[in-house]
């Protein structure tokens, strides 16, 4: 459930929302609707779809576990792309570091991996990613292209 | 999650109803597709022509809708958008489906 949108002006946007996936879903849906995202190239577009989707649905499954929790996303226009800043009150990753977000071994006739591909899909498409555990935070930064160049 | 079937010959074609498949809804897209492929066929085709994003989750349960299928059925996929064209396109899940552009002309239905 949305509890908060605040639209200052057109560059910067804040938003609220409860750790699960339904909730994870309408607020993608508020975030790609904004002026930010929306005038984005389509490419650039789906990529911050696929970022965020990743990044938010990661804080459900791992750092709130099925716990309840609230997600706090800020998109900030800068000159290169819109600045993201996630938190959230769930756990620390583990020793407090990003995963290295590898890409699993893809194998036709191996057991395909099912799992395991929404860091390696962060990582390939942000820009200036930084995370910080403080005061029982997550704090997660990052940058979304205006242009795709993927 | 709304899939319906049609089958063709050897080929059942799946089309898939929703915008998309994510983490709230992976696991129905399973479910339903595991349903739906009971219907014996040589092949599996799954159009995706309607679904504008699928995210980590989606992806994983199509290759577990894939794997569920056994190595003599294959899963082949039609119709990617661009966004779920680029997911596959990055995990390299590409290299695994055998993927159409559209759905062969023959098994479009009108509307």
């Amino acid at each position: 459930m949305i509890h908060n949108i605040d639209s200052f002006y057109r560059g910067l946007m804040q938003l609220v929302i409860e750790s699960d996936p339904t909730a994870v879903r309408s607020g993608l849906a508020q975030l790609l609707a904004s002026d930010m995202i929306q005038t984005m190239q389509d490419g650039a577009r789906g990529t911050a779809e696929i970022v965020l989707a990743e990044v938010l649905n990661n804080i459900v499954e791992h750092a709130y576990a099925g716990d309840n929790g609230a997600i706090l996303i800020g998109l900030a226009h800068h000159p290169d792309g819109v600045h993201v800043t996630v938190r959230d009150q769930g756990r620390p990753f583990p020793r407090e570091k990003l995963p290295q977000g590898h890409l699993p071994e893809i194998d036709q006739f191996a057991n395909l991996p099912e799992g395991g591909f929404g860091w390696y899909l962060i990582r390939t498409l942000v820009r200036d990613l930084t995370y910080l555990r403080t005061d029982g935070f997550n704090h997660l930064s990052f940058c979304l292209p205006y242009e795709d160049s993927l | 999650m709304n899939l319906t079937a049609n089958l063709h010959t050897d080929l059942l074609v799946v089309t898939c109803h929703e915008n998309r498949i994510d983490s709230a809804s992976a696991i129905q897209f399973k479910e339903r597709m595991r349903d739906i492929t009971e219907t014996p066929s040589a092949r599996v085709m799954l159009d995706l022509s309607n679904v504008a994003f699928l995210d980590s989750s989606g992806l994983g349960a199509v290759v577990a809708v894939m794997k569920l299928l056994g190595p003599d059925r294959k899963l082949e996929l039609a119709g990617l958008t661009p966004t779920v064209a680029k997911v596959f396109r990055l995990t390299r899940m590409d290299t695994v489906f055998t993927i159409h552009a559209t759905l062969p002309d023959n098994l479009r239905k009108a509307g």
